[in-house]
């Protein structure tokens, strides 16, 4: 299933957040969108995954969901959203009980996805008890469970620590290798976008705008930390944003 | 180069956590004064009743039958009384939390009825629902109703917006929310006005049943009073703290089990 974004603008009252933006999401990818802060990111996100209308503009589905899909778009929040009172298991069965599995079936796919995202030890843990990396895992388990179309992520490694960043980026690039999922992955760090995105969307300061859509075709398997084959889309992600988040920056500090 | 002086110490305090027996030695120490004052002669009897004077009363009161026969009618009326207003009141709370139009419709009202000491509302009570148990059930359950509703719909106000949101961008049925999400996450202050709803509830009962019955805490008390049988006066009296007592460690109880992944 591939989302088709056509001339979306969106305003606050007077703040124009963003303004035309049409974009074609493709299934089986990532696809990362860098952009200042206040540009509407987190905004568009919304808007694709229907918890917000836009101004104008239309967002489409072509094609359908894939068989065993139980929530087309489903998202991993940045800071997790996961239930203090439920278990890391109750946490994910959350997501299952509406659509009517229980029992054993539930069990199993509990069981498979804890193991898939290396949480089986810890099913029976409330989310205090977890670190940050952890809770974001098990967010991460949450969104997988439901066999999202696509996977909308908003900063959901920002709450972290460089190192879980780069463990759980591991553990996302790995995930995305045995079973290729589509993921729309907002971010503002750069050595992020360039580590998972295939298509990375950069958007102007507010009214957001797109500015350049850079591809990497190096396999995500391949890409590795400090990879120097990433040097250079980073660098060239930094020059578009640079004059860009000087300006937002300067922005901010006027209102 | 001078010596290193110790940094001083200045963390600590502002936990205050329940220590075991201190209460009970509290009251164990009160008793104790009252009853070497009354022996000695140090309290004089008009002031005060010999604790153990009052503790042979109360067994008399056991022993004659008389207490099951004053408890058991209040503790009806209690639970009636408590369980209509506490559960009319957390389905209203809810209800306020969640719409607009019944928040914008009830909010005034409640406020209005707030203050309102529902004892003054007896005898409309008595028109209304008859002498009997009826109008207690419904003063108690009037004088839960409200602290129950304004402490739930501030509970589910605070609830974490963004779990909410989860819970819609999962798909989740609007019931689903309000049951797995809504709720527990307004627990623990919904519980905490529990614990206020149901101490003015034992207040209301006493009230009531001092305005007009023949078995009750209420009436023993009044009764006891207007001889001026000290003794009685504080059996009665030592019964309602009891019962006070007995509602917190209640509700103590139930928090320790639904709020255990506080914990
Ligand atoms: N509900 C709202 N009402 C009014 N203005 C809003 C609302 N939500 C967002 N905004 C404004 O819209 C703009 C874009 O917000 P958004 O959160 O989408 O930006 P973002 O790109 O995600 O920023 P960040 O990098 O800080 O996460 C901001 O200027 C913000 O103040
Ligand atoms: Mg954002």
């Amino acid at each position: 299933m591939d989302i088709h974004l056509s001339n979306i603008s969106h305003r606050y009252d007077a703040t124009e957040v963003m303004r035309d933006i049409s974009l074609e999401i493709p299934s089986s990818r990532i696809l990362c969108i860098v952009g200042p802060s206040g540009c509407g990111k987190s905004t568009l996100l919304r808007i694709i995954g229907g918890l917000e209308r836009p101004s104008a503009g239309e967002v489409g589905q072509i094609g359908d969901p894939p068989e065993g899909c139980l929530n087309p778009l489903t998202y991993v929040f940045q800071d997790f959203a996961l239930l203090p009172w439920r278990t890391v298991e109750g946490n994910i069965s959350l997501v299952l009980e509406d659509h009517g599995i229980d029992g054993a079936k539930k069990q199993s796919i509990i069981a498979d996805v804890l193991a898939r995202t290396k949480l089986s030890d810890f099913a029976k843990a409330l989310p205090k008890q977890l670190s940050g990396g952890m809770k974001q895992r098990v967010a991460i388990a949450r969104a997988l469970v439901v066999n999202p179309a696509v996977m909308l992520m908003d900063e959901p490694l920002s709450a972290l620590d460089s190192q879980t960043r780069e463990l759980l980026m591991d553990d996302l690039i790995a995930l995305w290798t045995r079973t290729p999922f589509t993921a729309v992955y907002v971010t503002h760090n750069l050595a992020e976008a360039v580590r998972l995105g295939h298509q990375i969307v950069v958007l102007s300061r507010r009214p957001g705008e797109i500015r350049e859509i850079v591809e990497i075709d190096k396999p995500l398997s391949e890409r590795t930390f400090g990879d120097p084959d990433l040097e250079a889309p980073q660098r060239h992600l930094w020059d578009l944003m640079r004059e860009e988040a000087r300006a937002a920056d300067a922005e901010l500090i006027h209102v | 180069m001078s010596e290193p002086r110790p940094v001083s110490f200045r963390g600590g305090g502002f936990a205050p956590k329940s220590v075991r027996w201190i209460g009970a030695v509290v009251f164990i120490a009160l008793i104790a004064v009252a009853e070497i004052g009354t022996q000695t002669g140090w309290i004089s009897a008009l002031t005060l009743p010999k604790p153990s004077d009052v503790l042979d009363t109360f067994v008399q009161l056991y022993q004659s039958g008389l207490l099951w026969k004053h408890l058991t009618p209040s503790l009806t009326r209690l639970l009636v009384g408590a369980l209509l207003g506490v559960s009319v009141g957390i389905s209203v709370g809810v209800l306020i939390g969640l719409f607009s139009y019944i928040r914008s419709g009830l909010v005034p009202l409640v406020a209005a009825i707030f203050p309102i000491p529902k004892i003054a509302l007896l005898p409309l009570f008595v028109i209304w629902f008859g002498i009997d148990e009826g109008s207690k059930y419904a003063l108690i359950a009037f004088g839960t109703f409200t602290p129950t509703v304004v402490a739930t719909y501030g509970a589910v106000d605070n609830v974490d917006r963004t779990l909410i949101r989860m819970g819609q961008s999962f798909g989740l049925s609007w019931w689903s929310i309000v049951r797995k999400i809504v709720l527990p996450g307004a627990m623990p202050g919904i519980l905490s006005g529990l614990r206020i709803s149901l101490a003015i509830a034992i207040i209301l009962l006493v009230a009531a049943e001092m305005l007009g019955a023949e078995y009750g805490i209420g009436a023993y008390i009044l009764e006891a009073g207007s001889l001026y049988d000290l003794e009685r006066l504080f059996v009665g009296v030592a019964i309602l703290s009891l019962l006070g007592i007995g509602v917190s460690a209640a509700i103590g109880a139930i928090e320790r089990y639904l709020l255990r992944w506080r914990n």
